[in-house]
C-alpha cells in the first residue's frame, strides 16, 4: 500500500514537469478550444446494454485565466467535432494569471508593430523574453541585494535611535549622527529606487498580442514571460530538457501567485533547517535524560513515575505541543526575551512570535520521549562486562559512560534520533501555531549579522501541501503542485532515515561481533 | 590476630608476607548474607585459588578484594580487606586507584570493541598518559607479559573482536596488565576455553606470578591443583578450609573438602 502511494504521488508529481501537447478542439456550437488534456472520466449512468462502455468527458486546462476566469474546462467527447494539433500554438508561461494558451499575432514595440504572424513573431519574441527575464533578474538583486541591505542598515539605526531615546540623557551628538546617516541611507535608497523603476518601466517597451483559439486578441508586455514554447513541434529530447529544468526550478525558485506557480525551495530549506535545528535540540536532552534515568537515578517509584510520564509524553496529539509551544516559548519566554532585550523595536516583537526557534524547541519537545526511549534501551543493551570491565582498570563512572558505554549505545541513540527525525519532518500541527507562514518575505539563513535568524518565520513543506493544496484560490491548478511538494517531503524524510540508518549500521558494524 | 578463625582455616604455613588480609568479613546482598565469617591471608607473589560449588561465595569475595561490588544496590560488608596493611573499604580510599593496584579478569571474556592497541591503551590513558611513545610501549611489554604479543604485533590497529576466545582472555589480561596492578584478580578465566588456550593461561600464570599477586577462582579442580600454591574451599558462603594447595588436594582437613576435592559431591 505504502509503494501504491508513492508510485502515484511520483506519477502525478513527475508527470506534471512535461511539456504536454495543445489539442485543438472543435465543438459542435462552432467554437474552438486550445488546451492540454488533463483527464478523462465516463459519465455517469451513460452506458446502456448497447454501449456498455458509456460516454466520456474530458477535463483540458484552457489556461488564460485573464480572458475566461476558470483554468479547466469539462468537453463532452460528444460535442466534438474535431481535434488538431496546430503547430504553432504556443505555450507561454507567464508571471501572473497562470498559463496563456494561443498562438503569436504580432510583436510590438509601444504601437509600432515589429514583426507579424506566428513564425516572425515567435522568432522576434525569443530574444525579447530572454532579455526581459535578464531585467528580472536585476530587479531582484536590486531588490534583495542592494535595497535590502539599505533596509537592513537603516531599520538598525533606528532601533539605535529608539534605544538612544529609551535612556535617560540621550546623548546629542550620537543622536545628531545617526540621523545624518539614515539622511545619506535614504538619499542612495531613493537613487536605487529609482533605478528600480527605469528598470520596471523596460519590461513594458516590448508586448506581444496573442490570440486565443476563437481568435480573441489579448496583448501582454514582454516582462510578464517567463517561456514560450511551441510544444506540438518540439522533439522529445526539446522537451526532456524543459523537463529538467523545470524540476530544477520548482526545486530552487520562490513561489509565485499565491504559491500555486513557482517553486518551492523556502519550503524545503525550511524543513531542513528545523530539523536539524530540532536534532541539535532533541539529542543532548534526550540522551542526558535517559542517561540520568538509566545510569544515575535510583531505580525507586519516583524514577518509574518519570518513565511512564516520558513514555505518555509521547501519546499527547501534537497540537497540544503546539498550543504549549505559542503559550511557553512564544508568550511566555519570547515576550520576557523581546522586554529583556529588544524594548526599542517593541511593540513589534522580536523573539515574542512564532520562529524558527520556537518552532523547533515545540518539535525537540515532542520529539524527546522518542529519543530517551531509545537512548535508555542503547545503554540497557550495553553488556554489564564492558561496564565492569572498564571500572576494574580504574575508570571512574563518567570515565566508563563516556569511553565505553555511549559509544557502545551510539546505535541505540542513533535509532531515537531517526525516529524522532521521521516524526519531526511530517508534522505540521504544532508548527501552524509557532512559526510556519504561508510565505516567508526571506530565508531564515542570509549574508547579514547573525546570519542565522532563528526568530524569523519561515516556510515548510507540509504546511505548503496543506496551503496549496486546500487553501489556494484555484485547488485544480494547484494540484500537481500538491504532489510535487508531496514527493519532496517524503523524498526528504527518507534521505534524512537512510543517512541516519547508514550512519547507525556503520557504527553497529564497529561495535558488533562475538565476544567468545 | 587470628582469634576468631575458625578451626580449619588456619593461615597457612609460611613465611611470606601476607598481601591481602581479610578479617571476620561478613558480606550481605541486601537482606541475604553472602559471606559468613571469613579470615584469610593472601601470600604475596604466589598464586591462590578459591574452589567450591557454584553460589558459594568465591566470586564475590574476588570481587570484594577491588571493590566491584559496591557497584551492586544494597551490597553491605562487615569487617576488614587489608590489603598492604591498608583497609581498602576505609571512606577514603580511592577506588579508582585501588582497582589499578587490584586488575582483575572475568570470567566471561570483554575486550572493549575498540582495537586491540586501545585496549591495551584504555587504563594507561586512563591515567593521562598520553604520550604516543610511552603508550606503545606499555602497550608492547604488556601484550608480552599477557604472551600476546607475537601473535598480534603486525595487526595493533585491528578490531580486538577479530581475535579468537583464548587470544581475547589474554588481551584481556594484558589490558590489566597495562595498568600495573600489583595483585591480579582472576574470575573463572578459563571457563569459557578450549584446552590450549588454558594451557597457555595456565603457563602464563606461573610467568605471572613472578612479578604480582595471583587470586584465581575456578570451577576446575585440576586447574587448582596444577597452578595454585595455595588453595580455598568455599561452601555455601563459608571458608571450609584453607591450605595450601598440596594439602588441601591429599590430605585436606575437613570431610566437606575430602568429598568435593575427591568429586563425592559439587
Amino acid at each position: 500500500m505504502i509503494a501504491g502511494l508513492l508510485l502515484l504521488i511520483m506519477a502525478n508529481g513527475l508527470g506534471f514537469f512535461w511539456p504536454k501537447a495543445l489539442v485543438q478542439l472543435s465543438l459542435n456550437d462552432g467554437t474552438q478550444v486550445l488546451g492540454q488534456m488533463n483527464a478523462k472520466e465516463m459519465i455517469p449512468y451513460s452506458n446502456t446494454p448497447d454501449a456498455p462502455e458509456g460516454k466520456h468527458r474530458i477535463q483540458l486546462k484552457v489556461g488564460n485565466r485573464d480572458l475566461y476566469g476558470l483554468d479547466f474546462r469539462w468537453i463532452d467527447e460528444d460535442a466534438i467535432q474535431a481535434r488538431s494539433y496546430p503547430k504553432d500554438a504556443v505555450f507561454v508561461e507567464r508571471r501572473e494569471w497562470g498559463n496563456f494558451f494561443g498562438k503569436i499575432l504580432e510583436v510590438r514595440k509601444g504601437s509600432t508593430v515589429l514583426a507579424s504572424g506566428s513564425q516572425s513573431g515567435w522568432n522576434a519574441l525569443q530574444p525579447l523574453v530572454h532579455h526581459a527575464n535578464e531585467i528580472h533578474e536585476t530587479i531582484q538583486h536590486v531588490e534583495t541585494d542592494v535595497i535590502g541591505e539599505i533596509n537592513y542598515e537603516m531599520e538598525d539605526i533606528r532601533l539605535q535611535l529608539r534605544g538612544l531615546n529609551l535612556t535617560e540623557h540621550p546623548d546629542d551628538q550620537e543622536k545628531h549622527s545617526l540621523n545624518a546617516q539614515l539622511e545619506t541611507l535614504q538619499s542612495i535608497y531613493e537613487k536605487e529606487a529609482e533605478t528600480l523603476r527605469t528598470l520596471y518601466d523596460s519590461l513594458r517597451d516590448y508586448s506581444v498580442v496573442f490570440i486565443d483559439a476563437n481568435g480573441q486578441a489579448q496583448s501582454l508586455p514582454v516582462g510578464q514571460i517567463i517561456r514560450v514554447l511551441h510544444p506540438n513541434q518540439m522533439p522529445w529530447h526539446e522537451k526532456a530538457l524543459v523537463y529538467l529544468s523545470n524540476i530544477w526550478m520548482v526545486l530552487s525558485e520562490e513561489p509565485r501567485e499565491a504559491n500555486t506557480e513557482g517553486g518551492i525551495f523556502p519550503a524545503i530549506f525550511g524543513t531542513i533547517m528545523m530539523v536539524l535545528m530540532m536534532s541539535i535540540a532533541v539529542v543532548p536532552f534526550g540522551i542526558l535524560a535517559a542517561i540520568y534515568l538509566n545510569e544515575y537515578a535510583h531505580q525507586g517509584i519516583l524514577v518509574r513515575f518519570v518513565r511512564i510520564a516520558v513514555n505518555n509524553l509521547a501519546g499527547v496529539p501534537s497540537i497540544v505541543f503546539g498550543v504549549f509551544g505559542l503559550g511557553f516559548f512564544v508568550y511566555a519566554v519570547g515576550g520576557t526575551l523581546d522586554t529583556l532585550f529588544f524594548p526599542e523595536s517593541l511593540p513589534t516583537p522580536t523573539f515574542g512570535t512564532g520562529g524558527l526557534l520556537w518552532a523547533s524547541l515545540t518539535l525537540a519537545l515532542m520529539t524527546v520521549p522518542v529519543v530517551i526511549v531509545a537512548t535508555e534501551e542503547g545503554l540497557s543493551a550495553v553488556p554489564r562486562e564492558y561496564r565492569e570491565g572498564s571500572l576494574g582498570l580504574g575508570a571512574t563512572k563518567l570515565e566508563t559512560l563516556l569511553r565505553v558505554v555511549i559509544p557502545c549505545a551510539m546505535p541505540g541513540i542513533l535509532t531515537g534520533l531517526i525516529l524522532a527525525i521521521s516524526r519531526a519532518t511530517g508534522e505540521v500541527a504544532p508548527l501552524m501555531l509557532t512559526g510556519v507562514v504561508k510565505l516567508a518575505p526571506s530565508l531564515p539563513l542570509d549574508s547579514y549579522f547573525p546570519f542565522l535568524h532563528i526568530d524569523r518565520k519561515f516556510m515548510h513543506l507540509g504546511f505548503h501541501i496543506y496551503d496549496v493544496g486546500f487553501q489556494s484560490p484555484n485547488v485544480e491548478a494547484a494540484k500537481p503542485m500538491v504532489y510535487v511538494t508531496t514527493l519532496v517531503l517524503v523524498a526528504i524524510v527518507v534521505i534524512l532515515n537512510l543517512t541516519a540508518v547508514a550512519l547507525r549500521n556503520r557504527m553497529r558494524r564497529k561495535y558488533s561481533g562475538s565476544t567468545v | 590476630m587470628n582469634l576468631h578463625m575458625p578451626p580449619y582455616s588456619k593461615a597457612p604455613a609460611t613465611k611470606m608476607t601476607p598481601k591481602i588480609l581479610i578479617q571476620n568479613m561478613n558480606f550481605f546482598y541486601g537482606a541475604t548474607q553472602a559471606l559468613f565469617d571469613v579470615n584469610l591471608e593472601v601470600p604475596a607473589q604466589q598464586i591462590t585459588a578459591f574452589i567450591g560449588p557454584s553460589g558459594c561465595g568465591k566470586s564475590t569475595l574476588l570481587r570484594c578484594l577491588n571493590r566491584l561490588n559496591d557497584l551492586v544496590d544494597g551490597s553491605r560488608l562487615e569487617g576488614q580487606i587489608l590489603l598492604d596493611g591498608q583497609d581498602i573499604y576505609r571512606a577514603d580510599v580511592d577506588v579508582t586507584d585501588l582497582r589499578t593496584r587490584v586488575g582483575i579478569v572475568f570470567q566471561k571474556v570483554n575486550p572493549f570493541p575498540k582495537t586491540i592497541y586501545q585496549n591495551v591503551a584504555y587504563g594507561p590513558r586512563l591515567q593521562k598518559v598520553n604520550r604516543r611513545a610511552t603508550l606503545d610501549d606499555i602497550v608492547e611489554k604488556s601484550l608480552q607479559g599477557a604472551g600476546l604479543w607475537e601473535e598480534v604485533k603486525d595487526r595493533l590497529h585491528a578490531s580486538a573482536l577479530s581475535l579468537s576466545g583464548g587470544q581475547q582472555q589474554r588481551l584481556c589480561i594484558a589490558r590489566a596488565l597495562a595498568v600495573n596492578p600489583n595483585v591480579l584478580l582472576m574470575d573463572e578465566p578459563c571457563s569459557a576455553l578450549d584446552p590450549i588456550s588454558t594451557a597457555k593461561i595456565e603457563e602464563l600464570l606461573h610467568t605471572l606470578k613472578e612479578q604480582l599477586t595471583v587470586v584465581i577462582v575456578t570451577h576446575n579442580m585440576q586447574q587448582a591443583a596444577r597452578v595454585s600454591d595455595y588453595t580455598g574451599f568455599f561452601l555455601l558462603g563459608e571458608l571450609i578450609e584453607y591450605d595450601n594447595t598440596k594439602k588441601i588436594f591429599t590430605n585436606p582437613g575437613d570431610q566437606r573438602t575430602e568429598d568435593y576435592v575427591t568429586g563425592r559431591f559439587g
